[in-house]
């Protein structure tokens, strides 16, 4: 062990873990192959704690903490999988279905997508919500990709990876509360924008908000992975 | 400047005030002004020229009882007029010295009596764009004392010791924040305030800015001293001409009497401060997002921790305060941490000012010891409920607060008993509420305000707020269920357990603190399409109110 580094141990569900001083719950809790679901959260971009599908209970605190931006201190007892927190969870996600427009049979990323997979998972099987169904446009104007805001669960992912990634910074958000929406630069149409057809914001977008105009269905796999080889071979350059 | 040349300019300006054997102080605060207050003191100059009498008409800030503006006040009489046109003009004047106008004449006795003004001690005596008048009332001396007799340390355990605590509205103790962002490490520090009131029904801060602006810069300065800071933010709503205006005036007047700028008063502390106009949104009086939109970036909360005492303003060590606590400063650095924690309740100490508002006779600004009952403030000095209503419930603490009903109305004011209550001290406005309010279309009012007020960013608040809204609206229009009642309990829990920032974990309560205290009346609108308050009108028709939800 280098001189510095400073080593911390604490307890997720019960399991005895060591982590670095600075590391976060989530970070710790992924090494050690103990599963937190996340959204907002992507490996190789900056974290905002939005999603609120990590939160985890510490003991000794009444309130909830996000997982993703909540860093670990000595004697931390940590617990994932509560009644509690799952029943937020659940609740969360049908808010986000409920929120837009997620029919599942008739998206592109059917079989592919985030917010399906975690609905499956955390045993959402119908939604209790009336649905919003706000009739958002779809931006097709982009010669290669295409944004239907109804699928949009603005997680700002794309935002993320194109200032921090891409450094175009061409994403952002615009509106307030439930009237929220990303946008190309000063809500231009994507295709007017100043976009450089990197694509990178397509593949983290975790539902099919964003999606590749020559593809569909089954055969729209998303591949973020790359974010955190791409930051590794920046950092040794 | 020193404080002998403090003195001597006190000195002159009450030399100057005792050339005139009246003043009258005319309130010109908004309320006042938009009565008409302007018209008076033109009627008032030219009558006062009229009659010969040595007479200094002197525009104030707000006097507090706003429903009877526009006042006027004469000394040393002490004759309060309200309601005053400017046809009266002529009389007040001529009746200075002797017996007050009758018809005008304003018997607010019990509405002053039971006030104890610390933060509005010059509300009503100053004219806010003269320094001269502020340094007559004992204005920057505790500044000049802290600079020249204090060490940093000092003034954090004076504030420790008052045990004063965060007026905006979480009670944090102020002298433990001080002394976080005193210990912080970092060269640069700063010292922000939180001018961006955006509560519906409250105005504290707007008043105490427009009418006593330099106590909120000398409570900065002193904060600067204390932690070590040489710059301050004044982060003020757009919507508040008056007091940006008045705050400029204010930070030039101070930067030209050299109590603001380098080497302040000879020695080598160097404070400024800038205004920051806030563009409307709720969400920035949340202190990260309030930062954000410092930086210039979008106003969005961000996780705590890091704190801005340890992390702020672009990443180094903020003070982030009220503008009532500042206000606060002063008079405890003057008078003593004792003196101040003599005031008020065991865990709530000294005054807090209210925004009294609503169905009650004397809205306004009043500033009351902490500990207080609430029925003494309602049916004291408030006055109580107009005649032939009665009194249903108070709200306070604006859209994160609950309604408190009157079976608890002989509780003390303080940050505890009100949380307990389930809702808030807030930044202390206070809304009171008759027979003629539907306490499901207050609950329904209030979400709304946070569905529009939300920034977007976490899905509880965003989505959660809005599910609520849609729920409430459905059941004030006659067509909620008990499953509905079930699903907006449900929302509740969890918009206010897993929401990112302070908006979105007390957006519930008003609909929380209702349901508990008025649940009956959810239950009228639902089993029997009926609202006892009267005010909803009843459809029935589940798929119209769909329509206009999504509309």
């Amino acid at each position: 062990m280098s001189a510095g580094v400073d080593v911390k141990t604490l307890e997720i569900n019960g399991e005895e873990v060591s982590a670095r001083s600075g590391q976060t719950i989530l970070e710790v809790a992924r090494e050690n192959d103990i599963y937190i679901p996340t959204l907002c959260h992507l490996d190789g971009l900056s974290d905002v704690g939005a999603c609120r599908l990590c939160l985890v209970e510490i003991a000794g605190s009444n309130k909830l903490a996000a997982a993703c931006v909540t860093t670990v201190f000595e004697g931390m007892v940590v617990s994932t999988e509560t009644e509690r927190v799952r029943k937020h969870r659940r609740l969360i996600l049908e808010m986000l279905f409920a929120e837009r427009n997620h029919v599942c049979s008739v998206c592109v990323s059917n079989g592919h997508c985030e917010l399906q997979t975690l609905a499956q998972e955390q045993g959402v099987t119908h939604v209790r919500l009336p649905y919003r169904n706000p009739q958002l446009a779809v931006d097709a104007s982009h010669e290669r990709f295409t944004a239907d805001h109804n699928r949009c669960i603005l997680c700002t992912r794309c935002v993320r990876a194109c200032a921090e990634i891409e450094g175009a910074h061409v994403w952002d958000v615009m509106g307030r509360g439930i009237d929220s929406l990303v946008i190309t630069d000063l809500h231009d149409n994507w295709g007017n924008s100043s976009c450089t057809r990197c694509g990178k914001c397509v593949q983290v977008c975790p539902t099919g908000a964003l999606f590749d105009k020559s593809k569909i269905g089954s055969d729209h796999p998303k591949y973020p992975d790359f974010l955190p080889f791409l930051n590794m071979m920046r950092e040794a350059q | 400047m020193n404080p002998e040349e403090l003195d001597q300019i006190a000195q002159s300006v009450r030399q100057e005030n005792a050339k005139y054997d009246h003043e009258v102080n005319v309130c010109t605060d908004l309320a006042c002004k938009s009565q008409g207050a302007d018209k008076v003191i033109e009627e008032l100059l030219k009558a006062a020229e009229a009659s010969g009498k040595k007479i200094l008409i002197r525009r104030t800030g707000c006097m507090g009882p706003c429903s009877h503006g526009p006042l006027v006040r004469c000394d040393p009489d002490d004759a309060l007029y309200g309601k005053v046109h400017a046809c009266h003009a002529g009389e007040i004047v001529a009746h200075l010295g002797g017996e007050p106008v009758p018809e005008i004449k304003c018997d607010l006795h019990e509405h002053f009596d039971s006030q104890v003004r610390v933060v509005l001690e010059n509300a009503g005596y100053i004219d806010p764009e003269k320094i001269d008048d502020y340094i007559a009332r004992d204005g920057y001396k505790a500044l000049l004392t802290v600079l020249t007799e204090m060490t940093p340390l000092g003034v954090v355990h004076r504030i420790t010791e008052s045990k004063l605590r965060g007026r905006g509205g979480g009670g944090y103790p102020t002298g433990l924040k001080w002394s976080t962002v005193a210990k912080a490490a970092g060269d640069v520090k700063y010292v922000v305030c939180n001018g961006d009131e955006g509560d519906p029904g409250a105005f504290m801060d707007r008043s105490v800015m427009e009418g006593d602006p330099h106590r909120v810069i000398e409570g900065m300065a002193i904060a600067g001293y204390a932690i070590g800071a040489s710059k301050g933010f004044i982060y003020v709503r757009a919507e508040y001409p008056v007091a940006v205006s008045r705050l400029t005036t204010a930070l030039r007047e101070a930067r030209r009497r050299g109590l603001l700028g380098n080497d302040i008063c000879g020695t080598p502390f160097s404070f400024d401060i800038e205004i920051r106009l806030g563009a409307g949104a709720f969400v920035c009086g949340e202190e990260t997002a309030l930062i954000a939109s410092i930086e210039g970036r979008r106003g969005t909360p961000k996780p705590r921790p890091p704190y801005p005492a340890v992390s702020g303003l672009w990443g180094k060590p903020t003070l982030i305060n009220n503008v009532e606590t500042y206000a606060n400063i002063a008079p405890i650095v003057r008078n003593g941490g004792k003196w101040f924690a003599n005031m008020g309740s065991e865990r709530s100490k000294g005054t807090k000012v209210f925004a009294l508002t609503g169905k009650i006779k004397n809205t306004g600004l009043v500033e009351v010891p902490m500990g207080i009952k609430l029925r003494q403030i309602i049916e004291g000095i408030g006055g109580g409920v107009p005649e032939g209503h009665t009194f249903k419930a108070v709200q306070t603490g604006g859209p994160s607060g609950g309604c408190i009903p009157a079976e608890m109305l002989d509780v003390g004011v303080s940050y505890d008993a009100l949380l307990k209550m389930g809702s808030i001290m807030g930044s202390g406005g206070m809304i009171v509420m008759d027979d003629t309010s539907c306490m499901v279309n207050v609950a329904r009012f209030f979400i709304e305000f946070c569905m529009t007020e939300s920034c977007g960013k976490c899905i509880p608040c965003r989505s959660g707020t809005a599910q609520m809204y849609t729920l409430l609206t459905r059941i004030s229009n006659g067509a909620g269920t008990m499953d509905d009642l079930d699903m907006l309990e449900e929302l509740c829990a969890t918009v206010k357990e897993t929401s990112l920032c302070g908006l979105g974990q007390t957006a519930p309560n008003p609909v929380l603190s209702t349901l508990k205290y008025f649940r009956n009346e959810y239950l009228e609108h639902i089993l029997h399409k009926h609202c006892p308050a009267g005010v909803c009108t009843m459809e029935g028709k589940p798929a119209e109110v769909e329509a206009e939800v999504t509309a």
